[in-house]
């Protein structure tokens, strides 16, 4: 016990300097905020430039010139160039993908959440942590940079398809940009993988005593798995970057073919196979679309809960599903290039794969309606967002079976019909989640309340937006608009789509206004918000049971115990409509403070701990 | 009140309190690198499997790798320092100081052993007329991809084993002051052996079949 004590007054006692405090910290909460503050600098980014690419696709041809006045570079006289719009459509999907969706979700929820929610004090290796985080500012700095080289950033899609990426002669932004664009991601892949060491070992090694795999907050499985499907994912992407960087500056021909011409000039690289990087991408490509989404299934697996006042339905099914998920989506990267030329047997593999992840899901979806039946629902606005992921993963999921089967994809391979299943599966619903996330966790966060009202504004013009913007691009692309395509109005049977394509861009227009109100809730709550109590939405897990925010070492002089799994609410016979994990068995609940009694704990282990948490 | 009824909550293996593998972070850590630095290898060699399915013809590799000579030789003397490592870390779990010093640093003299004779045999390679980005003289016929699967995976192997003698060197320089313990020699020997290990691999796809 004196022990204890002790290693606890040395975690708070001694007060640090601003700069180890807040900026070279190794502490797990300021980690997942410096996470959380760079991904949301970077999403104010990667919206903007979808708002370019709207501002095109709607008015194509049409000069602006103010923002000619602006960026006189990608808008000369105000009218947009092909490679200024290939490089915002390129920067969107990268940054929206890997720098704000992986980042905010892996690192900042992850790092945040995980020593929380299992009762650690820190990560097992916090410096290591630290080290993660500051590889992704440099990472930021790369990429942005390419915005102002030579022919400008990448315009090669966010895929890097080569030859087009592995050629500086390619197009515009197969320069200086491409090659910019290949580092920054291998900077940030290294975050990832070091990221994931720690939230794996975290996970296995630090949970608190009587906190058992099957007693995990969903929220904590989703961040687990993620973090292995990282593991194994993305060192795959990592070698396939080595290569095409040989490529591009070692001269070699990995994935350039015999024979190309690229303009009238024949290329003097010979004997690659441009299919070997679709193949290595891909391998990580879908996998990685689960690294954004199971993270936010957990999320939203808990506030649904929370905000019902039930029990999540099927526990077990849920966890085994998110396995499933993870383990099938290395069984299915073949889907992405059902037209790159494949033979149809292996195609038919692919589609078998592909459709069989559609049961986990639907295990999951109806778990999660099946948690809300005859619920006393309440509608918070972090519930709001819950449910409406709900609908957008419903909406994105249907198309993804259609999408599956070669012989629609066929047709509808690179179209807006893609760009929407994409976007509501993965895009709006991971963002809706880390909405519903950061709602629900701002009190724990920053010790103060959001704006509830705000919350609500926030959430009733950016649901029914999403499906004005995202909805009609189905039409769009089954009338065979292209994906990418610099101008609709180029081609004749595309020209009757363009009332559809303004519709579009006006819903996307709503729908970035929107996030100016969550932005400036959030700022300001973070300052002047009403101060949170330590469990203000009657939460079971262990993280309401610390101070809001949590101190140093997250747990005062002992670690919690935990008696009992993350979803006791409403049992029958409780004072009280939950009981926090941490509460003993055949204890009664105390009413009135909320609380649930202090998380006790023996003195040895958590000293034991701490030791593991120091390094 | 309830601190009895608190203490009966054991720390299990999978139950929480702490480690299910029974083994320290750095260990499980170690492991988990690993395993995600196996498939960036896993990915080089599938790429490389690939290259050459689809470069037609693919030269027989002992018309220009001394593989008797050079390349077998310090295949052996790798394998020999995977075992030299293995008695350095038995050495350490045991404090023998001297004995787990003598053993790292056989152990590094392995790994320098087997860089120089790559340096040579990628020498002798390039005077043959490899290049990173094909073939340079008299060889027709030889595909580009020959040369630049073989640099670019041996580099990056290499590499692996340049940045296990920078480890291992910094191991023995604290092991030969007292500064060592059982856990932190055997994770050093989990990368050894592992570098180790995917060379076997590579001896095997590269130069043999």
């Amino acid at each position: 016990m004196d022990a204890a004590t002790a290693h606890a007054e040395a975690h708070t006692g001694h007060e640090l300097s601003f700069w180890r405090k807040y900026i070279f910290s190794t502490d797990h909460k300021i980690i997942g905020l410096q996470y959380a503050f760079t991904s949301m600098f970077m999403a104010v980014l990667g919206g903007l430039l979808a708002m370019f690419v709207r501002l095109q696709l709607a008015w194509p041809g049409r000069a602006w010139p103010i923002l000619g006045s602006l960026l006189p570079g990608g808008m000369p006289g105000g009218e947009m160039t092909p490679a200024f719009y290939l490089a915002s459509v390129t920067m969107h999907g990268t940054i929206m993908i890997f720098f704000v969706l992986t980042t905010l979700l892996t690192g900042g929820f992850g790092n945040f959440l995980i020593p929380l929610q299992i009762g650690a004090r820190d990560m097992a290796f916090p410096f290591l942590n630290a080290i993660s985080y500051w590889l992704y500012p440099p990472a930021v700095i790369v990429l942005l940079a390419s915005f102002f080289v030579a022919g400008g950033a990448a315009g090669g899609g966010w895929t890097a398809y080569p030859p087009l990426s592995a050629l500086p002669q390619a197009a515009p932004g197969s320069g200086m940009g491409q090659t910019l664009w290949l580092i920054s991601l291998a900077i940030l892949i290294v975050a990832f993988l070091l990221g994931s060491l720690n939230y794996i070992t975290t996970v296995l090694q630090l949970r608190a005593r009587g906190m058992s795999m099957l007693r995990l907050p969903l929220t904590i499985w989703g961040l687990f798995v993620t973090a292995v499907l990282s593991l194994l994912a993305f060192p795959v992407l990592l070698a396939a970057a080595i290569m095409l960087l040989f490529d591009r500056m070692g001269g070699t021909s990995f994935f350039v073919p015999a024979g190309l011409i690229v303009g009238t000039v024949p290329v003097d690289h010979a004997g690659g196979n441009p299919l070997l990087w679709q193949h290595l991408f891909w391998f990580l490509g879908h996998p990685e679309v689960y690294v954004l989404i199971l993270p936010p299934m957990g999320m939203v697996s808990d506030i649904l809960a929370n905000n019902a006042r039930k029990p999540i339905f099927g526990y077990r099914f849920m966890v085994a599903s998110i396995v499933a998920i993870a383990f099938l989506s290395f069984l299915v990267w073949g889907h992405h290039m059902y037209t790159s030329g494949m033979h149809p047997l292996l195609g038919t593999a692919f589609m078998t794969t592909t459709l069989i992840i559609a049961v986990p899901s639907a295990i999951k979806t109806f778990n999660w309606l099946a948690t809300l039946w005859r619920a006393k629902i309440r509608f918070t606005s972090a519930m709001l967002f819950t449910l409406g992921f709900l609908s957008l993963f419903v909406t994105g999921g249907l198309t993804g079976i259609m999408l599956g089967q070669p012989p629609v994809d066929i047709y509808l391979q690179d179209t807006f019909f893609v760009v929407a299943h994409f976007h509501f599966v993965m895009g709006l619903a991971a963002i809706f989640a880390a909405f519903a996330g950061t709602y629900f966790w701002f009190p724990k966060m920053f010790g103060r309340m959001m704006s509830e009202r705000l919350g609500k504004w926030h959430f009733w013009l950016s649901f029914p937006a999403a499906y004005l913007t995202f909805f009609p691009m189905h039409y769009a692309g089954m009338m065979g608009m292209m994906r990418r395509i610099y101008s609709p109005a180029l081609y004749a049977h595309l020209q009757g789509l363009q009332p559809i394509n303004i519709v579009v861009s006006i819903g996307a227009f709503i729908l970035f206004a929107a996030q100016f109100i969550f932005l400036v809730n959030f700022f300001r709550s973070a300052f002047r918000g009403p101060k949170a109590e330590t469990n203000p939405w009657g939460a079971t897990t262990l993280e309401w049971q610390a101070p809001s925010p949590p101190p140093h070492g997250n747990w005062g002089a002992h670690l919690p115990t935990v008696h009992r799994w993350a979803y006791e609410y409403s049992p029958p016979g409780a004072a009280e409509d939950f009981i926090p994990q941490s509460h003993p068995a055949g204890v009664p609940v105390p009413a009135g403070d909320g609380q649930g009694p202090a998380p006790g704990g023996d003195g040895v282990q958590g000293d034991e701990h701490a030791r593991g948490g120091r390094g | 009140m309830e601190v009895g009824e608190q203490r009966r909550v054991r720390a299990t293996a999978w139950g929480g309190g702490e480690s299910p593998f029974a083994v320290p972070w750095p260990k499980l850590m170690m492991w988990l690198f690993l395993l995600s630095d196996a498939l960036t290898f896993a990915a080089l060699l599938s790429g490389y499997g690939a290259m050459r399915l689809t470069s037609g013809a693919w030269p027989r590799q002992a018309d220009f790798f001394n593989i008797t000579a050079v390349v077998g030789p310090m295949t052996f003397i790798l394998i020999c320092s995977s075992a030299t490592m293995a008695v350095a870390v038995g050495a350490a779990r045991r404090g023998d100081r001297r004995l787990v010093t003598r053993f790292l640093g056989l152990t590094i003299l392995g790994g320098l052993a087997f860089l120089g004779m790559q340096a040579f045999e990628w020498t002798s390679f390039i005077r043959e007329g490899a290049r990173l980005t094909g073939w340079v003289g008299h060889a027709e016929g030889i595909p580009p991809m020959f040369p630049a699967t073989f640099f670019v995976i041996t580099g990056f192997h290499g590499g692996h084993v340049t940045s296990g003698v920078i480890y291992l060197i910094i191991k023995a320089l604290q092991a030969a002051r007292g500064r060592f313990s059982g856990e932190t020699i055997e994770v050093a020997g989990l990368y050894w052996h592992f570098v180790d290990l995917v060379w076997v691999f590579i001896f095997t796809l590269l130069y043999l079949i």
